[in-house]
């Protein structure tokens, strides 16, 4: 036998004595239940067996689980098996093992196949773009009862948020969008150079940032940085019972932790835009001067017959629509959030995804609708 | 051993600690929780440790386990220092403990099968079957139906969370279960199944239990000691017959308060 070290039998005129030996515990277990399968199928049909336990030094739920598999499938081709020298300590241990394992398992969770999958996605899309209407209108309804009392209104809540959210991204957005503009404008010059037009990089740059680039940049971030933020922070709280907490103290949720956040970010998106925008134009003029030869005079000069007030107004006017779709989306997501972590991290990443994707179509959307009021 | 002699501060030195806490001190910023604290735990006892609400009953448990950094002191468990340990070592003493947070802390993206196989596949090699039979027995052990095998923590209620993690605690076979308010949230019958279960598994098992608790009714069900906690330290440690004649204000109003006579007039 292989597993002489733990199990040893030993056969006489079809009467089978199987001793167990060492340390019947888990870390054994695997060994042991090799040794164990392994003796049950060599000897299927034994006339009678004797299990000798007292030479097992230690045993635990490993053991005597294993045990208890050995003594029932002789038990199942109806040999009743004798079993001696368990140490006293083990008896209620065995005896607990004997009484569990007699139901039969559940059956295992069943995952989803493919088809099945697309299906519930299919109606699930659906049913979001539902929720988010709702959501929508919940949200307008709770603004609206706010004005109606404006003593309501949690202003500190408010102005917290306006820190998180807008102050606190000042430096992350004036790198990013600074980086952004010196990029475009190396990339403008050394293109433009070509054709001799490196001075219409001025153009493109203005008109870019201020047009699109600027708000997109800004939105896109917002929605990584506080769309995520708002969405875990919700979440959490639904997952501790708090908005639960608020509904049965006779809130709305939508009017205390909402509308403040949503407030929040309208204010905070276009002054964002506005600092992102400047910090794109700087990081422009630095290198169409260090890189092009274009100095700050000309960039401003040639900046000033480019650009209109039409062209900044597009980029400010898209701001707030963003802000409070970001908002409602990060929101949505939070309060859909269910019991479990993976849940969050779920409704998290839907919540940027989903926040970003429509900061995008809607940025489509203005586009047309400039063109066509010729703005 | 002799029975002229066997007063119970005596039989204790004579019994094997399993856990041995020395001279410990924990604290936040300027607040001193644990203020020289020594306690020990022998083997084979259920020790329940009582204190006030925010006296440093869970940080004592959280420095045992090594989640409290500890300004000075030793914690010895099996006899090993737990600051000597390698990195190594650590971990399979570990293996040997086993904790019931006060939430359950199950983990809440996997079914509670899945939870109790988590320390199994991590530490040992086991086939599919057995790992499956020992969850199904372990969920069998603390009272469970099988059923609830393939059942996400969110789908449980709050007893049934408290049952499963602590078939996960017990998954690896521990000989210490360090339990966390284990009766809290459940109602009277729930909580006196649970001490129950409690004995019951520490009789089938020869399980170690340290308990944080406040139930009166687990204090003198279960608990072969006591060991109340205030000032950070330890202010006495015996049977529930020797806290009740213990004269400190602090005692005399947690055993003998309303809530205790109701308890032991309940027993009577």
């Amino acid at each position: 036998m292989p597993h002489a070290s733990l199990i040893s039998v030993h056969s006489q005129d079809d009467l089978l004595t199987v001793a167990g030996r060492g340390a019947w515990t888990s870390e054994y277990a695997d060994e042991l239940e090799q040794a164990v399968d392994d003796t049950v199928s060599t000897y299927a049909h034994p006339k009678g067996v004797e299990i000798d336990l007292a030479a097992v030094e230690r045993m635990d739920t490993f053991g005597a689980l294993l045990f208890e598999r050995l003594k029932r499938s002789w038990k199942d081709s109806g040999i009743e098996p004798q079993v001696k020298g368990l140490a006293p300590r083990y008896t209620v241990l065995i005896e607990e093992m004997g009484r569990t394992g007699q139901e039969p398992p559940p059956p295992a969770r069943r995952h989803e196949a493919i088809l099945e999958r697309f299906g519930h996605e299919t109606v699930n899309v659906a049913a979001d773009a539902a929720a988010l209407l709702n959501f929508v209108g919940a949200s307008v309804a709770a603004m609206g009862r706010v004005l109606l009392r404006p003593r309501s209104f949690r202003f500190t809540a408010m102005v917290n948020q306006l820190d998180r959210v807008g102050f606190r991204a000042v430096p992350i957005i004036v790198l990013i969008t600074f980086l952004i503009g010196c990029i475009l404008a190396q990339q403008g010059i050394f293109n433009f150079r070509r054709f001799g037009a490196d001075i219409y990089v001025v153009d493109m740059v203005g008109v870019l940032v201020l047009r699109e680039l600027g708000v997109l940049i800004v939105a896109i971030m917002i929605a990584g940085r506080s769309g995520s933020a708002y969405t875990a922070e919700l979440g959490s709280m639904r997952m501790r019972e708090e908005i639960d907490a608020l509904r049965v103290m006779g809130f709305d949720p939508v009017e205390v932790l909402v509308v403040p956040r949503l407030l929040a970010l309208i204010i905070a998106l276009p002054l964002l835009t506005f600092i992102g925008s400047m910090s794109s134009l700087l990081g422009a003029g630095l290198v169409s001067w260090g890189y092009g030869g274009i100095t700050p005079e000309v960039f401003l000069n040639r900046l000033k017959g480019a650009i209109d007030m039409d062209q900044f107004n597009v980029g400010m006017i898209k701001a707030p629509f963003m802000a409070a779709t970001i908002g409602i989306v990060a929101c949505l997501e939070g309060l859909r959030v269910g019991g479990s972590a993976e849940s969050l991290g779920a409704h998290t990443t839907a919540s940027v995804v989903k926040a970003i994707f429509l900061v995008i179509v809607m940025d489509g959307v203005f586009a047309m609708f400039f063109a066509a009021i010729d703005m | 051993m002799d029975a002229r002699t066997s007063t119970t501060a005596e039989a204790d030195s004579h019994r094997e600690a399993i856990i041995s806490v020395h001279d410990i001190v924990v604290g936040f910023g300027d607040r001193v929780i644990l203020n020289h604290l020594d306690l020990d735990v022998y083997r084979g006892e259920i020790l329940g440790f009582v204190g006030t609400s925010g006296g440093g009953k869970s940080v004592l448990t959280r420095t045992i386990l090594g989640l409290v950094p500890k300004r000075s002191g030793t914690v010895e468990v099996f006899g090993q220092n737990l600051d000597d340990l390698s990195e190594r070592e650590r971990s399979a003493l570990e293996r040997r403990w086993g904790v019931l947070f006060q939430q359950g802390a199950l983990f809440s993206s996997l079914t509670v099968k899945q939870n109790i196989q988590f320390p199994l596949r991590e530490n040992l090699r086991l086939s599919q079957r057995l790992l499956d039979e020992i969850a199904y027995t372990k969920i069998e052990m603390v009272g469970l139906k099988c059923d609830v095998a393939e059942k996400l923590p969110s789908e449980l209620s709050g007893g049934m969370i408290k049952r499963a993690a602590l078939a996960r605690s017990l998954a690896l076979d521990p000989e210490i279960l360090f339990l966390d308010e284990p009766t809290s949230g459940l109602d009277p019958i729930g909580a006196g199944d649970f001490d129950e279960l409690i004995r019951t598994l520490q009789q089938t098992l020869g399980l170690t239990v340290f308990m944080v608790t406040h139930d009166l009714d687990s204090l003198h069900t279960v608990c072969d000691r006591i060991a109340a906690l205030a000032d950070g330290k330890v202010i006495a440690q015996g049977t529930i017959e020797d806290m009740m004649a213990q004269q400190h204000p602090w005692l005399r109003a947690y055993f003998h308060g309303t809530r205790a006579r109701a308890v032991q007039g309940a027993r009577r």
